[in-house]
């Protein structure tokens, strides 16, 4: 499916955000990690929350991480996700500390439980 | 962390002296092409000004919540010289930052009464709180299809049910005894009973949360005056003072948050208690800020009214009820009553210490406290 086939909300990339959304195409999760104390933040943004260090590589994540919580929507916000009612949306805790929010796609609503 | 001996001297400082809101129950029923939140406002500071026994010159400072333009309604009023002004976007977490901005202005000496405006045309715009345009531009969400804060307090309350083993009627505990609360109460916009069938058979919104769970969306003005306590003793109605105040925020990209908004209660509930010289045990009548009625639940344990996790067992036992040992949200709360994101909660509050609250008052009502959870965590103890 091209982007031009999926009708469903897709990300706007900014020159900040660009290299995290890059990786993801290429099916690889990275986030930004500070060279000067190590910490890994996210969403992505200009500079270090920990230090405000503005030198930072983008690092491929372990993959690795525990679902902290889930939930079903029954409401449908956005239109184009109408036909997916009812859905999942998940919020996972990176092994690297940040806190994600995604979908789980390999599983069952129902079948959903917090780590 | 004790508080500086600064703010224990704001203690009892700054009174409230008028308060005013509009009818929202009939305005759920009808719409009216007039209708627009300056409007609101207008009669709610006008019913505030009564309440108070002041004319409208006396007021030299203003607080404008919600409104779009603050120039606007300044025009509106006919008040263009306000001493101190502050100006509060339409979200929750602001009601108790604008009763403190205004109470600290008076403190300072900066202006003398200050009346806090707050209007509301949410349901007349159609406003939904999710998915809006914006929302849509919000790449690590919306494409994931997340939005609305209510998502974020199912997240919160999926993993607190999950740690604690809390089940779902308890929140049906806390709907049920709001809309009995709101039955009480000729303004609110709910008023039937609610069953616990009723509750557990309603729709979800995003579960766990279903819609008695989340706040209404409605029309209405809310108004509060303050003053120094010493002018205070001069207006119609005993003052209700301002006997302790405290603000903490919590703030992150994400609405939801590991540890229940904890980490800005604590520190908040310390330091209200210390400035008002009592604690969780002498408060009489708690208005806890119900976005979602898992705030309550969250409120009660961060607040140090409950032990972490025992918030539930708590409201099974009924304690949070009218006739209980603690009623909370005396008014019928944002489920049952009308949503003025917290200026409703805390002219109840007022209302409480006054004892002017008929059916639904207090018999205990000597300390009053307003608690309204993170993004900007912020609690007052009020007393005549």
């Amino acid at each position: 499916m091209t982007a031009k086939e999926y009708a469903k909300i897709l990300p706007q990339p900014t020159p900040v955000d660009a290299p995290f959304w890059e990786a993801a195409n290429k099916n690889e999760l990275r986030l930004q990690r500070c060279f000067d104390c190590g910490h890994v933040w996210y969403p992505p943004s200009n500079g270090c929350s920990n230090c405000l260090s503005t030198d930072f590589t983008w690092e491929k994540m372990s993959g690795k991480g525990k679902i902290w919580s889930w939930v079903i929507f029954h409401k449908c916000y956005f239109p184009s996700f109408e036909a997916d009612i009812p859905y999942n949306v998940i919020s996972v805790k990176l092994e690297e500390g940040p806190l994600l929010t995604s979908n789980m796609v390999s599983c069952k609503n129902e079948d959903l439980i917090c780590d | 962390m004790a508080i500086s001996s600064d703010m224990k001297q704001f203690k009892d400082k700054v009174a409230v002296v008028g308060v005013g809101n509009t009818c929202d129950g009939p305005l759920y029923r009808t719409k009216e092409p007039l209708r627009t939140s300056y409007g609101l406002g207008l009669e709610a500071f006008k019913n505030a000004l009564e309440d108070s026994g002041l004319s409208k010159k006396d007021i030299d400072g203003l607080a404008i919540c919600r409104i779009p333009s603050y120039v606007k309604m300044s025009t509106m009023l006919g008040l263009q010289f306000p001493n101190w002004l502050g100006v509060y976007e339409g979200s929750g977490r602001m009601a108790g930052a604008a009763l403190q901005g205004a109470a600290m202005a008076i403190y300072s000496g900066m202006a003398d009464y200050v009346a806090i405006i707050y209007g509301n045309d949410g349901r007349s715009v159609g406003a939904t709180y999710g998915g809006e345009a914006k929302r849509a531009l919000d790449s690590f969400n919306a494409p994931y299809g997340m939005t609305s804060p209510g998502a974020s307090h199912a997240l919160m309350w999926q993993r607190y049910m999950h740690e604690y083993n809390t089940s779902e009627e308890t929140l049906g505990r806390v709907a049920i005894s709001f809309r009995k609360y709101a039955s009480l109460n000729s303004d609110a916009v709910m008023r039937e009973p609610m069953t616990m069938e009723d509750y557990l058979n309603v729709r979800y919104i995003v579960y766990p949360l279903r819609r008695y769970d989340y706040c209404l969306i409605n029309d209405g003005g809310c108004a509060m005056i303050l003053t120094g306590a010493e002018r205070a003793k001069d207006c119609k109605k005993p003052p209700v003072y301002i006997m302790g105040t405290a603000q903490r925020s919590e703030l992150t990209e994400y609405y939801h948050n590991e540890n229940y908004f904890w980490d800005s209660m604590e520190p908040v509930r310390d330091r209200v208690f210390d400035m008002a010289g009592v604690g969780s045990g002498d408060i009489d009548v708690l208005e806890i800020y119900d976005n979602f009625l898992t705030n309550i639940i969250f409120s009660l344990d961060g607040f140090g009214f409950t032990p972490k996790g025992e918030a539930g067992h708590w409201i099974n036992e009924g304690h949070h009820e009218l006739g209980g040992s603690l009623p909370i949200n005396t008014h019928g709360a944002h489920s049952s009553c009308s949503y003025m994101q917290g200026h409703g909660h805390q002219i109840e509050a007022v209302r409480q210490a006054r004892g002017e609250c008929g059916p639904r008052q207090s018999p205990k009502h000597e300390l009053v406290q307003y608690i309204c959870s993170a993004p900007i965590t912020t609690s007052h103890i009020f007393h005549t």
